[in-house]
């Protein structure tokens, strides 16, 4: 697999909100362990959202590809639970921080859409003497959407639903994607088709599914359909995981297409060694993740 | 032009598009809010008050990117908003709508796990246990009170729980809202069919 060699000390700085109206801004380094996640020195509950990205990327940085030059992984978030005021706290910070901070990537998560400040925040990345990579999940992929800048990003983590909404030139969120219920796994390549040629994609996708697909520049390059686990839709977190991991991959030198691939696997990996169930946990699940980071 | 030249016209471009007046009505008005959250509350007020209110997406000059509107019949506009200043919840503004809205996602689609039975609501799916009830999971969505609500729902009954309630304050948490309403007519009358 192709490595990158350089900038490996330059950060990947992980951008979303924690379920939790309390929890203060937060720049810092960022740990799981068994159940536990600590931003810096502050412990944060394993739940669904940006934790779970959190933990799986940290996991994933750990016990994959052990022998390469890893970027530092970094967090910056703060207390949301959808009133937007952590968000925005996350977003003046960001503005402020990046010429110093200078990230070799940026992962943007669960964070209240916002389509001054994405496009403030692009600007300021447009900027930096070496543009990160970029890659969007949940609430940023919206706005990167709705701002018609889709283009300007490396990589896009949609389920098939939010594949839907970037195929729909017209909606502004997932709530009005039109047609979004006859959005199916046999409709995914049309969607993918509509998605790039109305510049409402990224570079690379991951498109999550039953078969999962990955796509550059138009063309999807590879489907993985196994192993196979429908028990995994219901459970809450697991294309956060997704994120995570495929974040903290490309964060240990590997190229997006690589990485894209490789987190399919070992996320696949993960939930089948889990055997969950509709009532199980992404915590529970995530235990398993070592296991699997090591088998990919 | 570069994306750098692109991003700051069309941002500068966008900001005044916000500042500019709605333009001529044709018989509905949208009542604007604070957030999303007020626009749930205000619906239920109003939707208690027996009047007829959609939610829709706002016109494209006024979206921020996690919105939505009520629309109410021109009729009833001055009776509604006279209704939500009385709970001190007056919208921001008022407008008469022109161009058609977008509508939400009204559909459902359920998805049966033997002992368990998921909805989806546009972009979120919430699970419960056939046989008690209990909420056992919540998938999908992307807004930050996601996780919140997630948190705050799995092990409640979906007879006693309501997102809405919880706190759903955005678009993703009002498809929860609207997905677990789902769930409790299902539950019921899977519930009835059995007692029968």
């Amino acid at each position: 697999m192709r490595k990158e060699t350089a900038s490996s000390s330059r950060p990947w700085l992980f951008v979303g909100t924690i379920p939790d109206e309390d929890f203060p801004l937060v720049l810092s380094r960022f740990t799981a362990s068994g159940r536990d996640l600590f931003l810096g020195s502050r412990l944060c509950p394993v739940n669904r959202g940006t934790p779970a990205m959190l933990a799986a990327a940290s996991i994933a940085h750990a016990h994959a590809y052990p022998e390469s030059r890893k970027a530092p992984l970094h967090v910056l978030a703060a207390g949301d639970v959808g009133g937007g005021r952590g968000s925005r706290e996350v977003y003046r910070r960001l503005v402020a921080l990046l010429p110093s901070l200078r990230p070799r990537g940026i992962t943007f998560h669960y964070l209240l859409p916002d389509v001054d400040w994405h496009n403030r925040i692009l600007i300021a990345i447009e900027e930096l003497p070496e543009k990160p990579v970029l890659i969007a999940d949940a609430g940023y992929m919206y706005a990167a959407k709705m701002s018609g800048y889709a283009e300007s990003y490396d990589l896009f983590t949609p389920d098939i639903g939010e594949l839907a909404f970037l195929a729909d030139e017209s909606a502004p969120h997932p709530f009005y994607t039109r047609n979004f219920l006859l959005a199916d796994e046999e409709q995914a390549e049309e969607l993918i088709i509509r998605a790039y040629a109305g510049n409402n994609a990224a570079r690379h996708m991951l498109v999550k599914g039953r078969v999962d697909r990955y796509t550059h520049n138009g063309a999807i390059s590879e489907k993985v359909d196994a192993p196979d686990v429908p028990m995994l839709e219901p459970v809450g977190g697991t294309g956060d995981t997704l994120t995570g991991i495929v974040s903290a991959l490309a964060a240990s030198g590997l190229a997006l297409r690589a990485a894209c691939t490789a987190a399919f696997m070992i996320n696949r990996r993960m939930g089948f060694l889990a055997r969950p169930t509709p009532a199980s946990s992404i915590a529970d699940i995530l235990t398993f993740l070592p296991s699997a980071c090591r088998s990919a | 032009m570069s994306v750098l030249s692109r991003l700051r016209s069309a941002f500068f471009r966008l900001r005044r598009g916000k500042a500019e007046a709605p333009r001529v009505p044709d018989g509905e008005v949208f009542l604007v809010f604070a957030d999303t959250g007020e626009v749930i509350r205000a619906e239920r007020i109003l939707k208690a008050g027996g009047m007829d209110v959609k939610v829709m997406a706002p016109p494209p000059a006024l979206r921020t990117g996690c919105d939505m509107v009520l629309v109410i019949s021109l009729v009833h506009a001055l009776r509604a908003v006279a209704t939500l200043e009385e709970r001190q919840l007056a919208p921001l503004r008022t407008a008469q709508a022109k161009d058609a809205l977008l509508e939400p996602v009204s559909l459902f689609q359920t998805k049966d796990y033997g002992e368990w039975l998921m909805v989806r609501a546009a972009n979120m799916k919430l699970t419960v246990e056939k046989s008690s009830g209990r909420i056992v999971n919540v998938s999908g969505g992307g807004c930050p009170d996601v996780p919140y609500l997630a948190a705050e729902l799995v092990g409640k009954s979906i007879l006693e729980a309501d997102p809405a309630r919880e706190g759903g304050q955005t678009l993703c948490g009002y498809a929860l809202f609207l997905a677990a309403r789902e769930l409790r007519k299902l539950h019921a009358s899977a519930k009835s069919g059995a007692d029968a």
